[in-house]
């Protein structure tokens, strides 16, 4: 079994190695995790820590007069004196982790419920797809805006509020991916057999839908982060002193002509974390799709 | 003993209908139907095999899905071993499901393209609980050895074997469960002719080691001859004709059937210059047929009669049936 693996993983690995673009958004990503991560290790400043006497110092490299803190404000300050480098650490755990929660519930609901549109067909289907028509038609972020409003800002919240709509687009990728394979041969072999239709469903249907739904995942990661970072930025997501990279933005919005590096670095996180996701997706869809063209 | 087997009836199906809406959603309603299998009656014997002939387009496959129960019917009655396998309790089914298999045109597509051979030939006995572990593994090792493959294929995939060898493989998987009958839809109209023999050969070696009952749909009328015992010879959604084998090709007792076995190619140059029954004219749409033989419209025998009124399937020696209203005694010099 092995044997007959090995083959095909190390050619995969060498071909990420071969897309350059992807795998430098790779090595990107997993530097701005590790750091997210474990930010306490990066920084010797707390988020919320002031150092008033150097309230809105651009980047520097001299250590600040802060007592105890050795460490220079790489990237400035804030109007408070807070240590930005700190707090995009800090602000992007909760960015991501608003991202990865609605991307992942959204995706397990989506998928489960496309794929029994799509296997059963008829009136689940039409009800299933209806609603999701329903909702899709709606704006995102208008939809979430409203349940904020109703249920009042916070992570908790905003996390909620955008799921109500991130299932949508998994829904309708997965039914359209179960359409084609429940006409299959392998389904009516599964019956043939005597095979359950959860055994069908979860044992054959669902592994080979799988590549699309990890592109449309890492695609709707992006899409998340930055919808985070919308609502936060309107005053919707975290609160201070709590920060994420949209409210950054957000706070910094004022003091854009005197100190633009308060708003300049969270923005470069968010472009770049976007960025990446959505270069890693094209590959993995790339790869796994036969019939895209590859250039 | 082989007579007492062979009066045993397996599979009968009797006035089996199958149509397929075209067009119509949940709400409106379908404006026309596909009759792919139009009031269909035959018996299949146990440990014998009946062909299923009839050009592509006729209803042969819908006929094996139904006797499976893989589709649902439109009307009449399928028994397999004296019940009806549309009453079947959740229980009852699942033991037909071990006792009824498919075997298919194309194999490598029946299978999951991310499972091993020994998963894929092990899937059924997994499913109905029979063997697990090293159990199955000897089991899945003994079942390669008795479709002629080697049993180190356990860990590969089934894409690095040549198109006999999946079939072999799809093979394998269907006997797993030791079942008594087993539809094989075109199973070797997809091969190589070089290996279309060695595929023969092995069911009809495993028709007797493991006595198995085969429903063996072909387009191949040839094929049918040497493998099955009794013949039933289709013509859109309906049956013609239906006898013993040797009896068949000895008296042909519908136009269409004559028509079928002199169109088979003669491999004696010699005797080329036979006279040869060509069929003209096109075969009738499938979606809402005239009343009258569907065969009508290409038959040089057709009257009045055979335009107006469905022939009925009547059997005019014992054991041999025929659909048709004219008194047809094939003459071509075929055998």
């Amino acid at each position: 079994m092995e044997q007959s693996k090995k083959p095909k993983k190390t050619s995969l690995l060498r071909r990420f190695r071969h897309n350059k673009p992807a795998l430098f958004a790779g090595i990107v990503l997993i530097i701005i995790l590790t750091m997210i991560l474990f930010a306490p290790i990066f920084t010797n400043f707390g988020p919320a820590k002031s150092d008033l006497a150097n309230r809105l110092t651009g980047p520097t490299t001299e250590a600040s007069m802060a007592v105890g803190v050795t460490q220079p404000h790489f990237l400035g300050t804030d109007q408070l004196g807070r240590d930005i480098y700190t707090r995009l650490l800090y602000g992007g755990r909760v960015s991501l982790n608003v991202g990865f929660t609605v991307a992942t519930i959204g995706g397990v609901i989506g998928v489960v419920l496309g794929m029994l549109a799509g296997y059963f067909g008829g009136w689940t289907d039409m009800i299933i797809m209806r609603m999701v028509d329903v909702w899709a038609s709606s704006p995102t972020l208008l939809i979430a805006l409203t349940f904020v409003m109703i249920l009042g800002p916070g992570q908790k919240n905003l996390i909620f509020a955008l799921l109500i709509n991130s299932w949508t687009l998994f829904c309708r990728m997965a039914r359209s991916q179960v359409l084609i394979i429940r006409s299959s041969a392998m389904v009516e072999s599964g019956h043939a057999i005597g095979a359950s239709t959860n055994r069908i469903l979860y044992k054959h249907i669902m592994p080979n839908i799988i590549s699309p739904m990890v592109t449309t995942y890492i695609l709707e990661l992006a899409h998340f982060i930055n919808a985070e970072a919308n609502l936060s930025f309107l005053g919707f997501g975290v609160q201070p002193p709590d920060t994420s990279w949209g409210l950054m933005i957000g706070e910094g919005r004022k003091y854009l002509t005197q100190a633009p590096w308060i708003v300049i670095f969270p923005g470069l996180m968010i472009a770049t974390t976007v960025l990446c996701l959505n270069l890693i997706g094209n590959w993995i869809r790339d790869e796994f799709d036969p019939l895209a063209v590859k250039l | 003993m082989i007579d007492e087997r062979a009066k045993k009836t397996l599979l009968s199906v009797r006035g089996l209908k199958k149509y397929f809406p075209i067009g119509g959603g949940l709400v409106t309603k379908a404006k026309s139907f596909v009759h792919a299998v139009d009031g269909v009656t035959l018996d299949v014997m146990a440990g014998e095999t009946l062909g299923l002939v009839g050009e592509s387009g006729c209803g042969k496959t819908t006929i094996g899905r139904l006797v499976l129960k893989l589709l649902p019917k439109t009307e009449g009655e399928i028994f397999f071993q004296g019940e009806d396998i549309y009453q079947y309790s959740k229980e009852q089914e699942k033991n037909f499901r071990t006792k009824a298999q498919l075997i298919f045109q194309d194999s490598f597509s029946s299978f999951d393209s991310r499972d091993t051979i020994g998963k894929i030939i092990g899937e059924p006995l997994l499913v109905h609980g029979i063997a697990s572990g090293s159990e199955l593994q000897d089991r899945v090792s003994q079942l390669l050895l008795d479709v002629g493959l080697k049993p180190d294929l356990y860990n590969e995939y089934p894409h690095t074997l040549a198109a006999g060898q999946k079939q072999c493989i799809g093979i394998a998987r269907s006997i797993a469960l030791n079942p008594d009958f087993i539809v094989c839809d075109e199973p070797i109209s997809a091969l190589d002719v070089s290996v279309r023999a060695m595929v023969l050969n092995l069911l009809k070696d495993l028709q007797s080691s493991k006595n198995l009952t085969y429903m063996f749909i072909s387009h191949d009328i040839r094929v049918v001859r040497w493998l099955s015992s009794h013949i039933a010879v289709m013509y859109v959604g309906k049956l013609c004709e239906y006898a013993e084998t040797e009896e068949m090709f000895a008296h042909r007792l519908h136009p269409y059937t004559e028509a079928l076995l002199s169109a088979v190619p003669i491999e004696d140059p010699r005797k080329r210059n036979i006279k040869r029954e060509i069929l003209l004219g096109e075969v009738p749409s499938p979606v809402d047929p005239p009343p009258g033989c569907r065969f009508a419209a290409r038959c040089k025998l057709a009257n009045e009669r055979c335009f107006k009124e469905d022939p009925v399937l009547e059997e005019r020696k014992p054991g041999h049936w025929v659909a048709c209203w004219e008194n047809f005694h094939g003459e071509s010099e075929i055998s």
